[in-house]
């Protein structure tokens, strides 16, 4: 076998190669944990775009762990769909990681530094893993590997609190994981196998059982704890307040998203439509949800004073469309679920990186204390508005595209009463980045300081994601076909 | 008709962009700064003008800049009623231009380069609006005119600009994103296409129902229109400095509302469609209705830019309710009420802020006798005025008699003794004002007049009301293409 026919298990394995390396490497130099962990998730990246690539070219790809048959053995499965999202998450693990340099240096003490290099690896394998497995215990496995990776990165702030926030995360993680365990296991009870197509194929005769029914259950409640689905989202806002800035980034811009791709996963693959229309409208009970969401995510969001804590709620807003899109069902409004998965990870990621650079260079997390910025960080704070301009949704940016999909397939499914919900959180999420806005450019600070623009390295990353978040809302089109393609996919409920 | 593909339309947007980075970056030597604003007012009104010709002999001129994804372009084509509007905002830019020079160095303001800057933008944003080729390109152009005149709004940035701003804010950008996109949304999903059609695009494409809730939608979201009960807005943005309300509050973003009204009307809807539905009717007499609130209500205004600002809310009204009968000449008189009514009120607000300069009086009531100290702003007063009202031989009166046409070849007759009465309205708000400056107070010194920079634009302004008068072919032809491309099937 070459390597390139190897590249859907190494883009798992080359992270968590490198993040066993990392420890002894760390102790020659410091400086080789740094590089490493970018070289890594480079690597994992641009195996990533090769497997899109070649999806794209010639259909699903399926790899045999140890070339033992499905379902026998271990499968990697890239399709349309999660080829889309391994894309997504690598990029972002690769921007984040280069980012990471300074502000780890600031933020974490120095004999602490190779070990959280490590830890984020971990979470990258772990993240890559859940998206290409197509082994529903693998599934499991990696869950807990990118939680237990998380919880110790969350544990790693600098305050006393950061503890707190990644003990609570602990707590219900777990939970969470053991309701998906628990889902594995009654679904293999009945069905006796693990492979997602395998399970997909089996379980239609058995939708009426009890056990299926109890699995779904622990699934659906579970995994939404994991994407912190309103109200299952308590564990999140501290976790991002305390949290490192590189680990509120990567965690905010993809670890919800990968959460909500295996909950799409789940619902749209292992169990069918059918499910929903014969069984338990599913669909409705998160249309609901995810309404709540929307809503309540924004409100909580007006009412924040510490910048970090408000882009906490608004990605429980923000998981709010994903969930929608996807709950509604319909191929338009599916692939806006799918395109804001690339583009909330845009724009959230560009806003924890420039605020990570605003608290890199001032200390500052509090809104009112943001008083003229605009003029001490021009460049930061430009990269913060592109983003808080595309979670609003204004035309020509990233948020107005997947918005403006998952509205019009709202009209599309004839359920035409999400549309406002989308306008009102819209209008929500204008008038709490609004006070930010208006502090940071119209009200001048006391003393008039000068110029302290953030360090290349965290600058150079952060402009990137705003300019993609401009990128991808003015040209599209890319994106939206890859999204279409992959919604159809999962709709017709083929893997 | 003719097509023409050509990126004209583009350079005209994107002059006062370049503009933008220029001012910005020569902020410490005001003479250069403000070189590039008047170069570039200058740049864009001769672009514009170039592209009449054309247009005039028939022609559409588009282009497609990129786009979005499948089946969302941004896209600008300029036809007739584009054109009209982009020469009136891009000829009264250079006006202003001088006139904000003048102001600001005389007042000493602060933040005179953001000043400049955020009004190039604002002249983009109208030029892109008047040339969009549908309405996803006219609601970013729409957005970005709202977002880049906060900062002239809240200028001052004491607590009152500040909440001005705010309360400026919330209704445009609430209403845009919580009516006009859900409009835009809907029209997509109805008609699966959102470019204007001289026939509209929505006949044939949805129930009675949806259609009517399209259009409440599309109106209530249109706030820059100024139709009440959502005009508040444009009494709050009367904080910022003068030269701001007169462009901007009295012609660029109140006229890119109506003309969004007028484009709605007749490019989404179309007059067969809304006639049918008597949706024409209804606006028009809910257009009335502002009409003549807003008229009794700047009876009580004693503060000068506040009584305009509600004669503008009224005046708006006009535009919409021409369009809205639906009638050859009813239409005529709506879109040569955009232009009439800019070059009036316009003439009114300069003088405003001429008065501020050189008296720093704000109020009606302490303007007795201001007449014989500023004899040339008074008299521009008195014509821009007479034009608002709509006497011969000032502009005013051709929108007024066009518009009076209209509501008889609708036969609506309630509709033309609305226009009568607001006529009355007009003048007892207006020839107070007049009477005493002129007729009151005690001798006055000496003459002490604003600014030659501010004096001249406002006295060319209030010229101009007596030379369309006279000479209004240039856009009555334009008007009349627009009402021969709607009713001649093109």
């Amino acid at each position: 076998m070459n390597l390139v026919e190897n590249f859907p298990a190494l883009v798992v394995i080359v992270p968590l190669i490198s993040a066993v390396l990392i420890p002894p490497a760390g102790r020659i130099s410091k400086a080789f944990a740094w590089y490493i962990a970018v070289t890594a998730s480079a690597l994992s990246f641009a195996i990533s775009g090769f497997l899109l690539n070649s999806v794209l070219k010639t259909g699903r790809i399926s790899y045999w762990f140890g070339n033992w048959e499905p379902p026998w053995g271990i499968e990697y499965a890239v399709d349309y769909l999660n080829g889309f999202v391994l894309v997504v998450v690598s990029f972002i693990a690769f921007v984040v990681s280069v980012y990471a340099k300074k502000s780890v240096e600031d933020e974490i003490p120095e004999n602490k530094i190779t070990f959280f290099y490590s830890a984020y690896m971990l979470l990258v394998t772990g993240l890559l893993g859940i998206i290409i497995t197509a082994d529903i215990f693998n599934l499991y496995v990696f869950i807990e590997i990118s939680s237990l990776s998380g919880y110790t990165l969350i544990a790693s702030g600098r305050r006393k609190a950061a503890l707190v926030a990644s003990y609570n995360y602990l707590i219900l993680g777990t939970v969470a994981a053991t309701f998906i365990l628990l889902g594995i296991g009654h679904l293999y009870m009945v069905t006796g196998t693990l492979n997602m197509a395998d399970l997909a194929e089996r379980l239609p005769q058995l939708y009426h059982s009890k056990v299926v029914l109890t699995a779904f259950a622990f699934f659906t409640v579970g995994l939404s704890l994991k994407l912190a689905l309103f109200p299952l989202h308590i564990w999140m806002p501290n976790a991002y307040t305390y949290a490192p800035s590189a680990v509120s980034a990567i965690l905010a811009a993809t670890g919800t998203k990968v959460g909500a791709y295996a909950l799409l996963r789940i619902m749209f693959t292992v169990f069918k439509l059918d499910f929903d229309i014969h069984v338990v409208p599913f669909t409705k009970i998160m249309l609901v949800l995810s309404s709540v969401a929307i809503i309540m995510g924004s409100v909580l969001a007006v009412a924040q004073t510490n910048i970090k804590r408000m882009l906490a709620y608004s990605s429980v807003g923000q998981i709010g469309y994903i969930v929608l899109g996807a709950s509604l069902a319909g191929e338009t409004a599916m692939a806006g679920s799918l395109l804001h998965i690339l583009n909330h990870a845009l724009m959230k990621g560009t806003l924890f990186l420039a605020v990570g650079a605003m608290v890199y260079r001032t200390g500052i997390e509090d809104i009112s204390e943001l008083r003229g910025m605009g003029r001490k960080m021009p460049l930061t704070m430009a990269a913060f508005t592109i983003g808080a301009f595309s979670m609003i949704g204004v035309p020509l940016t990233v948020g107005f595209v997947s918005k403006w999909y998952i509205a019009l397939g709202a009209l599309e499914t004839g359920m035409w009463y999400f549309v406002p919900v989308i306008l009102i959180s819209s209008l929500l999420t204008a008038v709490y980045f609004w006070r930010i806005i208006e502090n940071i450019y119209f009200k001048s600070a006391e003393h008039a300081g000068q110029v302290f623009e953030a360090p290349a390295g965290m600058l150079v990353p952060t402009l990137l994601m705003a300019g993609l978040c401009i990128f991808f809302g003015t040209a599209a089109s890319l994106p939206v076909s890859v999204a279409q393609k992959a919604a159809k996919m999962l709709l017709a409920g083929v893997m | 008709m003719d097509t023409v593909y050509s990126a004209l339309p583009v350079y005209v947007i994107s002059v006062s962009l370049i503009a933008v980075v220029l001012v910005g970056i020569s902020g410490r030597n005001p003479n250069v700064r403000e070189f590039w604003t008047i170069a570039a007012s200058l740049i864009k009104f001769s672009l514009v003008a170039s592209m009449l010709p054309m247009v005039l002999d028939g022609k559409v001129i588009e282009y497609t800049l990129l786009t979005v994804f499948p089946g969302l372009d941004i896209k600008f084509r300029v036809d007739a009623l584009g054109i009209f509007f982009a020469t009136t905002a891009s000829f009264l830019w250079i006006l202003t231009s001088f006139y904000s020079i003048g102001y600001v160095r005389a007042l000493k303001e602060h933040a005179q380069t953001r000043y400049f800057m955020c009004f190039a933008v604002a002249m983009s944003a109208t030029m892109g609006v008047a040339f969009s080729a549908n309405l996803l390109t006219m609601f970013i152009f729409y957005e970005i005119l709202t977002l880049c005149t906060f900062p002239l709004v809240a200028h001052k940035e004491t607590p009152e600009a500040i909440k001005g701003g705010r309360t400026y804010l919330t209704y445009l950008l609430g209403t845009s994103l919580a009516f006009l996109l859900f409009a835009v949304v809907l029209t997509y999903s109805t008609a699966h296409r959102l470019d204007f059609s001289a026939q509209g695009i929505l006949e044939g494409k949805g129930s009675d129902v949806l259609i009517t809730v399209i259009f409440i939608l599309f109106m209530a979201g249109i706030t820059k229109a100024a139709m009440m009960p959502l005009h508040s807005w444009l009494p709050a943005a009367m904080v910022a400095p003068t030269p701001v309300s007169a462009l901007l509050h009295a012609v660029a973003v109140v006229k890119t509302g109506v003309f969004v009204v007028v484009k709605v009307v007749l490019h989404v809807f179309g007059i067969k469609l809304l006639s049918e539905l008597g949706l024409g009717t209804a606006l028009a007499y809910y257009a009335s209705f502002t009409i003549i609130t807003a008229s009794v209500i700047a009876l009580k205004q004693d503060n000068l830019k506040l009584r305009l600002a509600y004669s503008t809310v009224s005046q708006l009204s006009y535009v919409i309710l021409g369009v809205a009968l639906l009638t050859p000449s009813g239409i005529t008189g709506s879109i040569m009420h955009i232009l009439l009514h800019a070059f009036g009120k316009i003439t009114l607000f300069f003088v405003a802020g001429a008065i501020y300069v050189a008296t720093h009086k704000t109020n009606v009531s302490e303007l007795d006798g201001i007449g014989r100290q500023m004899p040339f702003t008074m008299a521009a007063f008195t014509a821009g005025a007479l034009s608002m009202i709509g006497i011969p031989p000032f502009g005013g009166f051709l929108s007024k008699w066009y518009l009076a046409m209209g509501t008889v070849e609708a036969n609506q007759l309630p509709l033309l003794v609305v226009i009568a009465a607001s006529t009355i309205l007009n003048a007892c708000y207006f020839l107070p004002i007049v009477y005493r400056a002129f007729f009151k107070g005690s001798e006055v010194k000496r003459i002490s007049e604003a600014p030659a920079f501010m004096v001249v634009p406002l006295v060319l302004t209030a010229v101009g009301t007596l030379i369309l008068f006279f000479m209004p072919s240039l856009f009555l032809d334009l008007s009349k293409m627009v009402v021969a491309s709607i009713t001649g099937g093109v």
